[in-house]
C-alpha cells in the first residue's frame, strides 16, 4: 500500500513538471543522429545559440526509426511543446496527419511543404547555394572533372546536384561532372563507408574536386578525399574544420537559424506558411574560415560575389531540379 | 516436471522479471542515473494515464499477435523465428487491401485485410515449412534468413512500384474508409475520456485470437496432432500423424498470426506501407511466447507487460537523458532473464522445492 501512494505521488510530481513545462519549443532530430556533422548537427547548433542568447530550456528528442515518428510528434505535442521543429521530408505525410490533431500547437517542418494551418513550412533554395560551390569546384579543378556524392535518391538532393552542375558548366563549360547517390532509403544518409567508396570510384574516373549532400555519409566522402589528397566540399553545417587544407568550402544550408528563429517567435510570432530561406536572405551560402583561406584564391570569391549579386538580382536563373524534376546541366 | 504448475507458470517469470530488472537497475546506476527514478517513469509512463495505456495496449497487441505466432510453432516444436519476415509480408498484403479499393467503411475493409494479412503471412511461413517438412532444412535457419529477403523485398516496392508521389519511400494514405476505430472514439462514444494514441479495435481481435488459439490446440483434433508431434514425432507417425501435414498447417498458422499483426500496425496506426513497419516486433514474440509458456493466457499477459517495457521505456528516453540504447539495454536483459537463462533460475527453485516443499502432485506423477 505504502508503495502505492509512492508510486502515486511520484506521478503527480511527473504531472506537476509537466504543467509547469508548458510552452517550452521542441525539436525533434531525425534519423542520422545528433551529431551527424551536418544536418541534423546545424539544427542543434541553432536550438543551443537559442539555450544560450536566451537562457531557455526545450524539449529534444531523437528519432530511431521510421516507424516512431508518429509517436515521437505526438508525445512532443502532449507534452505542451510549442512550437514543435521536425526535420527533413520524410516528416512530411506524418505531420500532415499530425497537426490537425493538436491545432493549438504550432509545428515548423524544415525541408518540405506541409499545407496546414499551424505548419510554418521552411524550405532552402539549395540549387542557388549549390551553384556558387559548383563554380569554386570548377575554378579549383586541375583535371577538368568534379563530382558529387548524394545522400538518399531524392529529388531534394537531386536539386542540389543540379544546381552544383549549372555552377561548375558556368565557370567551366568544358567541365565533367560526375554524379553518385548512396541509395534509395533512408539508411543512405549515414552510410560513411559507402560514401567512401563512392567517392574512391570517382576519383579513379579523374574526379579531384568532390561535392558531398548527404548527411552523416558525407563524413565519409570527405575522409576519402583527404585520404586521396583531393579537394572536398562540406554541406548543410560549416565543415571546413573537419579537414583544414582539404575541405575547399561548404555550402552552408542555415538549418540552424533556421530553428532559432522558430524558438525564438515561440507561440505568439509563429507564422504559418511557407518560409523561404535563399541566398538573398543569407538561408544558403558557402563558408570561408581559416581553414580554408589558403585553399580560396581571391580570384574564385570575386567570381562567386558576382555571381551570388547576379542570382539575387535575377540575372542568373540557377534552374530548379524540383520545379520539373529535369536538369539542363550535368 | 518437478515442480507445481502455479510455479512454473508464475513464480519463476516473475523472479526472471526481477532478476532482469534488479539488473537493469545497476546498469542504469552505473551510467549515473538514480535507477528508482528511472522505474518510476517507466511505470507511470506507461500505466500512468490513458495516454501510457493507449499506448501500451497497442504495443501489446502487436505482441500478441507475434507471441501466438511463435507459440502455436512451439507446440509443434517448431522454432518460428521469421515472425518480424511474415509480419512484413503480412503488411504488405493488409497495405495491397486496403490501397486496392475506395473503402466505403472500415467494417468492409477490415475483413479483408485480416484475410489479406493473414494469407500474406502464411505464404511467406510456408515455403520455409516446406523445406523443413521436405528437405530437411532446418527451420530456424531459413525463417531468419527469410526475414532479411522480406525486408528487402519491402524496401524495393517502396522504392519503385507503391511508392507514393513525394522523396519519402512510403505508400499512399489508406482511403479514410479503411481506418479503425481508436479507443479515443470507443470511450468517447460512452462518454469517457481516452487521450489520443493509436490503440484500435484490433486488440479486440488480439483477445479473439487468443481464444481462437487456445480452441485450436486443447479442444480440436488438429490441436492435439499439432501437441502430438511436438511430444514426440515417432509416437506421432505411429498413430497415423503425418510429419509433412502438421509442419505445413502448423507454419501456415503460425505466419497467418504473425501477418495479422499488420493489421493493427499498419491498418490501426501507420495507415500506409512503411519500410519497417514491424520494428521489432517478431522478434519480442518469442521472448513473449516463451515467457508465456507457449500458452494464449500467458501470452496475453506477457505482451502487455512488454508493451509496458516498450512505452515505459520510450517515456524514459523522452523525459530523461538515459539514451534510447539503455532502454533497448533493459528490454535485452529481460528477454535474456526470461527466455536463454530461464535454467539459472528454475534449477534453484526446483531444488528449494525438493528440500522445503511438499512434495507436489506432480513430482509422484512424473516418477511413475
Amino acid at each position: 500500500m505504502t508503495l502505492m501512494k509512492k508510486l502515486l505521488g511520484a506521478s503527480a510530481a511527473i504531472a506537476l513538471s509537466a504543467g509547469a513545462a508548458l510552452a517550452e519549443p521542441g525539436l525533434i532530430i531525425d534519423l542520422g543522429g545528433k551529431f551527424d556533422k551536418s544536418f541534423n548537427e546545424s539544427a542543434y547548433n541553432g536550438a543551443q545559440k537559442w539555450v544560450e542568447d536566451t537562457g531557455g530550456e526545450y524539449l529534444e528528442t531523437e528519432l530511431q526509426s521510421e516507424a516512431q515518428r508518429e509517436q515521437t510528434m505526438r508525445r512532443m505535442a502532449e507534452r505542451g511543446a510549442n512550437p514543435i521543429v521536425v526535420l527533413g521530408f520524410a516528416n512530411a505525410s506524418t505531420l500532415e496527419k499530425v497537426a490537425p490533431d493538436y491545432p493549438e500547437t504550432s509545428f515548423a517542418i524544415v525541408d518540405m511543404v506541409v499545407d496546414q494551418p499551424n505548419v510554418q513550412s521552411i524550405v532552402f533554395s539549395e540549387h542557388e547555394g549549390s551553384f556558387l560551390v559548383g563554380m569554386m569546384a570548377a575554378m579549383a579543378s586541375e583535371t577538368g572533372t568534379v563530382s558529387f556524392v548524394g545522400g538518399m535518391d531524392v529529388p531534394l538532393i537531386r536539386k542540389f546536384a543540379c544546381g552544383y552542375a549549372q555552377g561548375a558548366e558556368a565557370a567551366n563549360p568544358d567541365v565533367k561532372v560526375i554524379q553518385n547517390m548512396t541509395g534509395t532509403t533512408p539508411s543512405a544518409w549515414n552510410d560513411p563507408v559507402k560514401g567512401a567508396e563512392l567517392t574512391k570510384a570517382q576519383i579513379a574516373q579523374g574526379s579531384d574536386v568532390v561535392f558531398a549532400a548527404a548527411g552523416g555519409t558525407g563524413v565519409g566522402v570527405l575522409q576519402a578525399a583527404k585520404d586521396e589528397g583531393i579537394l572536398s566540399i562540406g554541406v548543410d553545417s560549416n565543415q571546413n574544420y573537419l579537414h583544414p587544407g582539404s575541405v575547399l568550402t561548404s555550402m552552408t544550408k542555415r538549418v540552424d537559424n533556421a530553428v532559432y528563429t522558430v524558438f525564438e517567435q515561440g507561440e505568439e510570432g509563429f507564422t504559418p506558411g511557407i518560409n523561404v530561406l535563399s541566398l538573398e536572405n543569407d538561408g544558403v551560402g558557402y563558408a570561408m574560415d581559416d581553414n580554408n583561406k589558403d585553399l580560396v584564391t581571391e580570384e574564385m570569391v570575386n567570381a562567386l560575389e558576382d555571381a551570388k549579386a547576379k542570382i539575387v538580382a535575377g540575372e542568373i536563373k540557377v534552374h530548379d531540379y524540383t520545379s520539373d524534376d529535369s536538369c539542363p546541366a550535368g | 516436471m518437478t515442480l507445481p504448475k502455479w510455479a512454473d507458470v508464475v513464480l519463476i517469470p516473475l523472479i526472471n522479471l526481477l532478476l532482469a530488472l534488479f539488473v537493469s537497475g545497476l546498469v542504469v546506476l552505473m551510467i549515473g542515473e538514480d535507477p528508482i527514478n528511472a522505474m518510476k517513469i517507466m511505470v507511470n509512463g506507461a500505466v500512468g494515464s490513458t495516454y501510457g495505456w493507449g499506448y501500451t495496449l497497442f504495443y501489446a497487441t502487436n505482441f500478441i499477435f507475434t507471441g501466438l505466432a511463435v507459440a502455436v510453432a512451439f507446440h509443434a516444436r517448431l522454432f518460428n523465428i521469421g515472425g518480424e519476415g511474415q509480419a512484413q509480408l503480412g503488411a504488405l498484403g493488409v497495405a495491397l487491401v486496403c490501397l486496392a479499393l475506395p473503402w466505403p467503411h472500415w467494417t468492409l475493409a477490415l475483413p479483408f485485410a485480416i484475410l489479406g494479412g493473414a494469407v500474406f503471412g502464411a505464404a511467406w511461413a510456408a515455403i520455409p515449412a516446406y523445406l523443413q517438412a521436405r528437405r530437411g532444412s532446418h527451420i530456424v535457419i531459413t525463417t531468419i534468413m527469410f526475414n532479411f529477403i522480406a525486408s528487402a523485398l519491402l524496401v524495393y516496392l517502396l522504392v519503385s512500384a507503391l511508392k507514393a508521389p513525394g522523396m519519402a519511400p512510403e505508400s499512399a494514405r489508406f482511403p479514410e474508409g479503411t481506418f479503425l476505430p481508436n479507443a479515443r472514439d470507443v470511450f468517447g462514444m460512452i462518454g469517457v475520456k481516452f487521450a489520443r494514441s493509436p490503440l484500435n479495435v484490433s486488440f479486440l481481435l488480439g483477445l479473439v485470437a487468443c481464444f481462437l488459439v487456445w480452441l485450436l490446440l486443447w479442444r480440436t483434433r488438429l490441436g492435439y496432432e499439432i501437441r502430438a508431434y511436438g511430444h514426440s514425432e515417432p509416437a506421432a507417425i505411429y498413430a497415423g500423424i503425418s510429419p509433412f501435414r502438421i509442419t505445413m498447417i502448423t507454419m501456415l498458422i503460425s505466419g497467418a498470426l504473425a501477418g495479422l499483426m499488420a493489421v493493427n500496425a499498419v491498418q490501426g496506426e501507420a495507415q500506409r506501407l512503411l519500410q519497417d513497419n514491424v520494428l521489432g516486433a517478431g522478434f519480442v514474440g518469442i521472448a513473449v511466447a516463451l515467457m508465456g509458456r507457449s500458452h494464449p493466457v500467458g501470452v496475453l499477459i506477457a505482451a502487455v507487460l512488454f508493451g509496458a517495457l516498450y512505452q515505459g521505456g520510450a517515456e524514459l528516453e523522452f523525459e530523461t537523458s538515459v539514451p534510447r540504447e539503455m532502454v533497448l539495454v533493459i528490454q535485452a536483459l529481460v528477454i535474456l532473464f526470461t527466455g536463454a537463462l530461464d535454467n539459472m533460475v528454475r534449477g534453484p527453485v526446483t531444488g528449494a522445492f525438493l528440500r522445503f516443499g511438499r512434495r507436489p502432485g506432480a513430482t509422484t506423477k512424473a516418477a511413475e
